[in-house]
């Protein structure tokens, strides 16, 4: 059973490499700084260490381990605590952040080699690290958002790395302040809890306490079904924001201006899938509330596939895995707005490895090649054997091929959705579907792009190559490719080890559904059917495309020209977003306007004041003349006014 | 009305008028006058830390009370030489006692009349901490008072740009409501026969008001919105701050603003209970404005003090937001949004301070606060960016710093009582972290320019107040309880004699 001082020691020990790192190493012994590298990546295999015995202890009592609350702010009827809370569905993450940290920080000591920054690099991964370990363990809302804040800090902090680059600089407030849109849904449904006080005070609960909300919850009548609708909308909101959904995703391919751990980690395995795992942690709540799921699974496929779409025509290797991440973010989100949390969770899991081990592909890729443009690339699988067997496991996993990890999580998201008998549950599993087909040939569009025909000049090809990419056309240092392998050997069976549809070995069946203590779905020899049958001619029609250019793109796109360029242009999002909104309305008409009021009407008008009151006492001075005739002229005349005046009112 | 004397807060508000003496009469040279000034803001540091420890927060009410009742021995004219602090003030002075300590510190590098300059601080700093201990409402005035005269000096001789115009701009307009407080005191003192402020809240309550309540209220109101400042009475503000120079942005926004926010909750809700229910949805609404129009025209500047003096109306804004929780509901008064009041004038205090410091150095060293002309400097200078950073990160709230303790308690104050407009308010949230993560991005990321390439990071010696600063942002804002519970006790107090059942049956 672990201890409560074990719990913590998972989120303290990247919180103390950091404060090292960050506060010692960075500003004192900077000559030290590869030092940082093995520091992070051994504080952080000490976190996953005792994420195991979490997750075992879990798995051993089959519930939540609790500890008693400790008082952080205490003001009136506002109880802040801070709370540890590890259940099924903490202990999965715990083991997911801090597995695939521990991979991504490996990888970063070869990846980051030379760069200035190597210590803040890492400084800011520790942090990263820690805070969603905090995130995930957090058992009161105001902790809970404490740390969805510091994710997001995180984030900021490292896809602006590179901060000299103005393109990183603006992608990186631009993530920031889209996320806080969302976050002011989560803030404001917190907000709305205390709101509610009186309800839960009734019973004796904390609305700050997220067992204790899982517990009112479950009181019929409590909490009446708008309210409840409500706290749901804008927690979901929140999510939207973190895990780049639409209307809120335009953040998410541009943070790939981050170095790629940080998008593999960050933007891809982890901190993109707490909106799923937040929606998961107030799921009770959400299951009150039909008008949320609906909105949650809508949402969530619409997504799958919109993003999907654009992920069809991009060159950027990065940008296409960031659209990837998007889409199957929104599959997670439409299993949970179908009411399928395991299959939820589980994709959250593999996804969670397979992808993380795209984008260090695509790191290993650039090391190589200089650029992240694949129409730079081709040919690299020659000199980059062990880089494009573990991409390729990758894709395929991704592309839910038999019987990788993908197949068994996407299935079961699948099968849940068309099991549901309402219209958006129908809806939802034609999008899901789609999206596979989708899936499947982006990803094998990238993988040939990338590995197949011949190279085409990589960075010194790439006329928008800043200059940091060398061509060096090797495979990658060890460093690099022991992840690529441990996270390929983990997209090949984390699929049917966790959630196997028999016994195998030691794992029992369907373990990972009675972990998370749900229904396990029975596996459906049709479904399978249906998302291969999806599946299978989307890669083929990459490689009749890219490979043996049968169908060559460039026809393709000319036949079909408008829709490639509203999907390369991604759909103007961006131009709405910010020139038209942001630069035109709101900053060049709305503020403008406000500026030049201020000015001229609220400071105007004091101007004004002060002008009428400094040009009477000039008037009034020229009466001062000092000739005592005058004087006594106005005297006399005051004189006689004022007993004019007494007589006449008498 | 015996007397009592215990002289630590005494100590406090005129040591740093002493050094003041020492420097105008003892003290030639330089050196020997920034020493002096060090050392005195020091121990008035250390002066404060230890009022603040030494206040017993489990204890309440009044304490540390250095009381002469007859101080002014007019017959029927009670003027009381009374000093103490309580849950509201208590923190408060550990403010004053951090940010004078920065301003000194900050003003090394003066050049022109240097003891002339250190004096007027001195005295600045005595004046502020006689307005957050004086109980006698006749000295508290005196005290607001006597803070104008340095700060006219101060920006109209140490000054840039404009300089003249906006020290008398300040003067005026602070004058003016001044003015309007002295009518409102007078007024309660022939109501009551009393200027002591422990006994006022009873005895308005038990006295006939000569003029309506209302009117008495609006007149001391606006003496503490022209402070605060509250829309529309907040111009003098940006110039004031554009024009002064870096030590007196520390002093202005740090601690002056917080006199008007201290004025609104000692005066105007613990005196005029009913009255400020009746005007809480003026002040929900303003606040809001406050907020929304201060963040918006934020956006638009492009010098860097000018900017900060803007983001310092709408911050200001959320102490309205959060006095506005006053009405209730039900008839049941939260501490939470008081205290969050109360709570985001010490936290604002301690990060707009430390913004006025990181941007007066930016200005010594590239010589320009226009923000079009700056940019790439993290590279040249990265503590003093990853500092700036940090500021610009607590202001817009991030959790574990010390705004975002302030804002939420302001928030779930308010919310229960003032839903649509906290909502509102909150939506400011979004629009500070647009502004302030633009200024960083247009101030210290992209390439480094060439013009900037002889300027260097921070020194040790100025990174010093920074970092005592940045302990107090942080510490604040991991571990709140802090300072929140001195003034979650102290704004309790306050609540407990508004609803006192003996107190409303004098009513």
């Amino acid at each position: 059973m672990i201890t409560e001082v074990g719990v913590w020691l998972i989120f303290l020990l990247p919180m103390g490499s950091f404060v090292l790192t960050g506060l010692v190493i960075r500003p004192l012994m900077n000559r030290y700084s590869s030092v940082a590298g093995h520091l992070t990546a051994l504080a952080i295999a000490g976190s996953f260490g005792l994420s195991l015995w979490a997750l075992i202890s879990v798995a051993n009592d089959s519930e939540a381990v609790t500890f008693s609350p400790h008082s952080w702010l205490e003001v009136g009827r506002v109880v802040v605590n801070v709370t540890a809370l590890v259940d099924p569905l903490t202990a999965i993450m715990l083991v997911v952040v801090t597995g695939v940290s521990l991979m991504v920080q490996i990888y970063s000591i070869g990846y980051m080699r030379g760069d200035p920054g190597y210590a803040r690099y890492f400084a800011y991964m520790s942090l990263f690290t820690a805070s969603m370990v905090g995130l995930v363990i957090s058992g009161n809302v105001v902790q809970l958002y404490v740390f969805w804040e510091l994710v997001g800090l995180c984030s900021y902090l490292l896809i602006g790395f590179w901060y000299h680059k103005p393109a990183a600089a603006a992608a990186a407030k631009k993530a920031f302040i889209i996320t806080r849109i969302g976050d002011f849904g989560l803030l404001l449904a917190i907000l709305y809890l205390l709101f509610n006080v009186d309800a839960f005070a009734s019973q004796g609960l904390n609305p700050l306490e997220i067992s204790d909300i899982h517990k009112a919850v479950a009181i019929p009548g409590l909490l009446a079904t708008s309210v409840v609708t409500w706290l749901a909308v804008g927690i979901f909101t929140g999510a939207v924001g973190k895990s780049g959904q639409f209307p809120l995703h335009t953040w998410l391919p541009d943070a790939m201006e981050g170095p790629t751990p940080v998008s593999a980690l960050i933007h891809a395995a982890t901190m993109v899938t707490a909106g799923v795992f937040l929606v998961a942690r107030f799921f009770p709540l959400f299951q009150q509330s039909e008008v949320a799921m609906n909105l949650v699974a809508i949402v969530g496929g619409f997504t799958a596939i919109f993003a999907a779409s654009m992920g069809l025509v991009m060159n950027d290797i990065k940008r296409v895995l960031a659209y990837s991440t998007v889409s199957q973010l929104g599959y997670m989100m439409l299993a949970l707005g179908v009411g399928a949390y395991g299959p939820a969770i589980f994709h959250l899991f593999t996804h969670a490895f397979f992808k993380a081990l795209l984008f260090l592909g695509a790191g290993s890729v650039s090391h190589a090649s200089g650029t992240f443009d694949m129409r730079f690339m081709g040919g690299l699988r020659a000199s980059m054997p062990w880089t494009y067997g573990t991409f390729l496991v990758g894709s395929l996993s991704l592309a839910g091929i038999f019987p990788l990890a993908g197949f068994w999580s996407k299935d079961e998201i699948l099968a849940s959705a068309s099991v549901s008998s309402s219209a958006v549950g129908q809806l939802v599993f034609w999008l899901a579907v789609i999206a596979v087909f989708m899936t499947a040939f982006y990803m094998f569009r990238a993988l040939f792009m990338t590995f197949e025909g011949r190279f085409k000049g990589g960075a010194e090809a790439d006329p928008a190559a800043d200059g940091r990419g060398q061509v060096h056309l090797a495979e990658s240092p060890a460093v690099m490719t022991l992840p690529l392998v441990a996270l390929g050997i983990a997209s090949v069976v984390i699929g049917f080890l966790s959630n196997a549809i028999m016994d195998v070995g030691l794992v029992p069946e369907h373990w990972l559904s009675h972990f998370l203590d749900v229904e396990a779905n029975s596996f459906s020899l049709a479904i399978a059917g249906v998302s291969t049958v999806a599946a299978v001619p989307g890669i083929a029609l990459a490689y009749v495309m890219y490979v043996s250019k049968l169908l060559p793109p460039a026809r393709i796109s000319k036949r079909m020209r408008l829709a490639h360029v509203l999907l390369s242009r991604k759909y103007y999002f961006d131009e709405i977003y910010e020139t038209a909104l942001t630069k035109r309305v709101f900053y060049g008409v709305a503020a403008q306007a406000l500026d030049w009021a201020d000015k001229a009407i609220v400071d105007g008008s004091v101007r004004a004041i002060g002008y009428f009151g400094r040009n009477v006492g000039r008037a009034m001075a020229h009466a001062q003349s000092g000739q005592l005739q005058g004087y006594g002229i106005v005297i006399g005349i005051g004189v006689i006014a004022i007993f004019a005046v007494m007589l006449f009112l008498r | 009305m015996s007397s009592e004397f215990s002289g630590l807060l005494t100590a406090a508000v005129f040591l740093p008028l002493a050094a003041a003496v020492v420097i105008a009469i003892l003290v030639r040279g330089v050196r020997l006058t920034r020493v002096v000034a060090g050392a005195a803001a020091l121990a008035e540091l250390v002066l404060s830390a230890v009022v603040f420890l030494r206040y017993d927060s489990e204890e309440g009410g009044v304490q540390l009370v250095d009381r002469v009742a007859d101080w002014i021995p007019i017959e029927t004219f009670e003027v009381q030489y009374f000093l103490g602090v309580d849950g509201l003030s208590a923190p408060l002075v550990l403010l004053t006692g951090l940010l004078g300590m920065a301003a000194v510190f900050a003003s090394w590098g003066i050049k022109v009349r240097v003891r002339e300059y250190f004096i007027w601080l001195l005295v600045l700093q005595t004046a502020v901490m006689g307005v957050f201990t004086a109980l006698d409402f006749l000295l508290f005035f005196l005290m607001w008072e006597v803070e104008l005269v340095p700060m006219f000096f101060l920006i109209s001789i140490w000054g840039s740009g404009r300089r003249e115009y906006s020290a008398m701009k300040f003067l005026i307009y602070t004058f003016l409501g001044s003015a309007f407080m002295l009518v409102g005191i007078v007024t309660l003192f022939f109501m009551t026969g009393t200027f002591d402020m422990t006994e006022l809240p009873r005895e308005i309550a038990a006295a006939a008001p000569i003029i309506p309540m209302g009117v008495i209220f609006t007149l001391l109101f606006i003496a503490f919105a022209v402070k605060l400042p509250v829309f529309p009475l907040h111009t003098w503000l940006p110039d004031a701050h554009t024009d002064a120079p870096t030590a007196v942005s520390v002093m202005l926004a740090g601690v002056l603003l917080k006199m008007g926010g201290y004025g609104m909750i000692r005066v105007s809700t613990a005196m005029f209970p009913d009255v400020i229910a009746d005007a809480a949805p003026f002040l929900a609404a303003l606040g809001v404005v406050n907020v929304l129009y201060g963040a918006v025209v934020t956006l638009r500047q492009t010098d860097l003090k000018r900017l900060i003096a803007f983001s310092s109306i709408s911050h200001m804004g959320y102490v309205l937001v959060g006095i506005s929780s006053v009405a209730g509901v039900a008839g049941s008064v939260s501490p939470t949004g008081l205290t969050g009041a109360a709570m985001q004038m010490f936290t604002h205090g301690t990060i707009t301070g430390l913004m006025f410091l990181l941007v007066g150095l930016v200005y010594d060293k590239a010589h320009t606060r226009y923000i079009p002309d700056l940019g790439g400097l993290a590279t040249r200078m990265p503590v003093l960016a990853s500092a700036f950073l940090l500021a610009g990160l607590a202001s817009l709230g991030l959790p574990g710093t010390s705004g975002f303790v302030s804002e939420l308690l302001i928030f779930l104050g308010a919310f229960p009582v003032w839903g649509w407009a906290t909502a509102l308010s909150a939506f400011g949230i979004v629009i500070t972290a647009g502004y302030i993560l633009w200024m960083v991005q247009r101030t210290m990321f992209g390439p480094a320019k060439e013009r900037f390439g002889s300027v260097r990071d921070a020194t040790v010696a100025e990174m010093a107040p920074i970092f005592v600063l940045v302990v107090a942002v942080i510490g604040v804002g991991v571990y709140p309880a802090f300072v929140s519970d001195v003034f979650a006790g102290g704004v309790e107090s306050l609540i407990e004699a508004l609803q006192d059942p003996g107190l409303l049956a004098l009513r």
